[in-house]
């Protein structure tokens, strides 16, 4: 049967994915720009035996998914940056009970209330510290609807396999724009839960999921182990790269503001100039080595310029990753400011003229 | 010759490490005893909360999760509707279910979830060192309430069950002690009876326990057993409301 085309937006298509990812159980609380993804949830999750119940706070519907995690259910929940840090108490629970589960954020101006535009602003807060302690999640950043499905979709797999929660970070243009989105049936793997999951007591020992280690040993060894699982996860690094050896210039974006990137490069290069693309699809773990690997490939000769809406944080893990072997510079644009594909062609003109600078 | 005492098997057999004169100790056995005798020990999760009651799982031998402070009524819903035909109790202090977590579980009792939550009410922060809580007694002594809790800076005590009581959702609400052995006995038909109205389906359970925490009360084990006698004059010793012996037999 061929796969039924829809128009969506990015909300729509991220509970779409959800739904093919073969999430069981959604717990949320409103807010904008999201609302539409608990909203499907609310009318399709009943009709396939799932779970759906909108909590009277972030806080509670965190600890809902906490719950369900535990007891092996495939479980989600969204919200926009607000209501991201109402749930980063939980985040870290959930990191630290080594629980699966999907959480999107759909990122809206900040700090603060801030507003309904879109923003990258959450970048930190996704990639460096969820919640309190030290633990991570593992962070997809889609630019597309198709991309928004398929990810959503995949990282129900990936919070199974590595045991931890999994965030869709998106942002409101990507979430309120309508594309054609192809509802493609994927192949989500799913892992035995068996070994580890609260069921009851039946024909085994009695279990303890918790995460107070009062031993400091003990402690030690559960944070390097987390620390492992991490360093395991690298295997999932996704991006997507348009570069030949001979660019000048890399514009380096993710998300939204990465699709506008595309179009700017996509341009510039029929044009003739040497102008090339970088898009973290993994946040984290962060696509450092690939970047490391272009500045060398081009003796230092290239200049990467980040491009974020925010004040500059994503920069921050491009420069490491360069570790001096190349030039980054921050191309920032706060809440509310926009750019068009013509005034990234102009920013990538300018350094394509300031750049030849001796770096080796 | 009939069995007429055993140690329960859903008690793990270790020492308690509770203080002298706490009441954890009656209270955890009871529920072991209520476990074993309707038979769910293998389709039980508990919910352990913060306090010094989070290190249930040393003591009752059932599938243990920790929850976030004052969470476990949030936690408990994520698991009960996941799974409906798992038994599931929360263990929290009032602290935990009365003061940080009032939000969890007042809504989780208003949309009726089928869990059993136990409140031990002994009206202070007992890890941290007997700090005031929402059930602090009007003119009682803490650490943060050094000159008495002055109800004109601190407010007066929470009466939880009293409020739960006239939820909808709420099943069954009740208030207990374990201070004399009469009351033990009582208490343990007051789990007993939570557990049956979640079984049957009736909606949510609720059960407080006054307890004595001699340690932050400053108290000898035999003089705070006395003082929970002072905190039911607060707090009413009575079943508020039981909807199996109003006849409600099932959901």
């Amino acid at each position: 049967m061929m796969a039924k085309k829809v128009l969506v937006k990015g909300v729509e298509a991220i509970a779409l994915g959800a739904l093919e990812g073969g999430c069981q159980c959604y717990f949320g609380y409103p807010i904008t720009p999201q609302n539409e993804i608990p909203e499907i949830m609310a009318i399709e999750l009943p009709k396939r035996g799932g779970v759906f119940l909108q909590a009277e706070s972030e806080t509670s519907a965190i600890n809902m998914v906490l719950g369900a995690s535990a007891v092996g259910a495939r479980v989600m929940t969204s919200s926009s940056s607000p209501g991201i840090s109402l749930m980063s108490e939980g985040f870290s629970y959930l990191i630290a009970l080594e629980l699966p589960c999907v959480v999107v954020n759909v990122m809206r101006g900040g700090p603060g209330l801030g507003g309904i535009e879109a923003s990258q602003g959450d970048y930190f807060q996704a990639v460096k510290a969820p919640g309190h302690g030290d633990g991570r999640f593992l962070v997809l950043a889609p630019y597309s609807c198709s991309e928004a499905y398929q990810l959503t979709a995949k990282a129900f797999e990936l919070a199974d396999k590595y045991r931890n929660p999994v965030m869709i970070l998106s942002d409101a243009i990507l979430g309120q724009m309508k594309e054609p989105l192809l509802l493609k049936s994927l192949k989500i793997k799913t892992y035995p839960k068996e070994d580890w999951a609260l069921t009851g007591a039946m024909g085994r020992p009695s279990r303890v999921i918790k995460s107070l280690f009062l031993d400091s040993k003990e402690l030690a060894e559960r944070n390097l182990r987390l620390k492992r699982k991490y360093r395991a996860m690298e295997k999932e690094i996704r991006y997507e790269a348009i570069f030949s050896g001979e660019e000048r210039v890399i514009a380096v974006a993710f998300g939204s503001i990465a699709r506008i990137c595309k179009e700017a490069v996509l341009n510039l290069r029929e044009k003739g100039y040497e102008v090339g693309f970088f898009r973290p699809i993994t946040l984290f773990p962060f696509p450092g080595k690939a970047l490391l690997n272009m500045a060398e490939r081009s003796l230092g000769k290239v200049s990467l310029v980040v491009f974020e809406l925010n004040c500059g944080q994503m920069i921050e893990d491009v420069k490491l990753s360069l570790c001096g072997k190349a030039e980054a510079i921050s191309r920032y644009y706060p809440p509310s400011i926009l750019p068009f594909p013509e005034d990234i062609e102009k920013e990538l003109k300018k350094c394509l003229k300031s750049s030849g600078f001796p770096k080796v | 010759m009939p069995e007429v005492f055993r140690f329960p098997k859903s008690l793990k057999k270790t020492l308690f490490h509770y203080c002298p004169g706490c009441h954890h100790s009656i209270i955890h056995r009871l529920l072991c005893e209520v476990i074993d005798e309707l038979g769910i020990r293998e389709r039980t999760i508990g919910l352990a909360s913060i306090g010094c009651s989070c290190f249930l799982y040393f003591y009752i031998d059932v599938d243990i999760l920790e929850a976030p402070h004052g969470r476990s009524c949030s936690v408990g819903t994520g698991i009960k509707r996941a799974r409906p035909d798992l038994v599931v109790f929360t263990y929290q202090g009032d602290g935990d279910f009365a003061a940080i977590g009032l939000g969890d579980s007042l809504h989780a009792a208003s949309r009726g979830e089928n869990i059993t939550a136990i409140m031990i009410n002994n009206t202070v922060y007992g890890m941290t060192g007997g700090q005031v809580s929402p059930t602090t007694l009007l003119f009682q002594k803490t650490t943060t309430t050094p000159y008495g809790r002055d109800p004109k800076k601190e407010g007066y005590p929470l009466k939880v069950a009293e409020i739960l009581a006239g939820f909808e959702g709420v099943a069954f609400c009740a208030r207990g002690a374990v201070n004399t052995p009469q009351r033990v006995l009582e208490a343990k038909k007051l789990l007993r009876r939570a557990f049956e109205i979640q079984l049957r389906g009736l909606g949510f359970s609720y059960l407080e326990f006054l307890s004595a925490c001699p340690i932050n009360w400053k108290m000898d084990p035999i003089s705070a057993t006395r003082y929970v006698d002072k905190l039911a004059e607060t707090f009413p010793i009575k079943v508020f409301k039981d909807q199996l012996s109003e006849g409600k037999n099932e959901a």
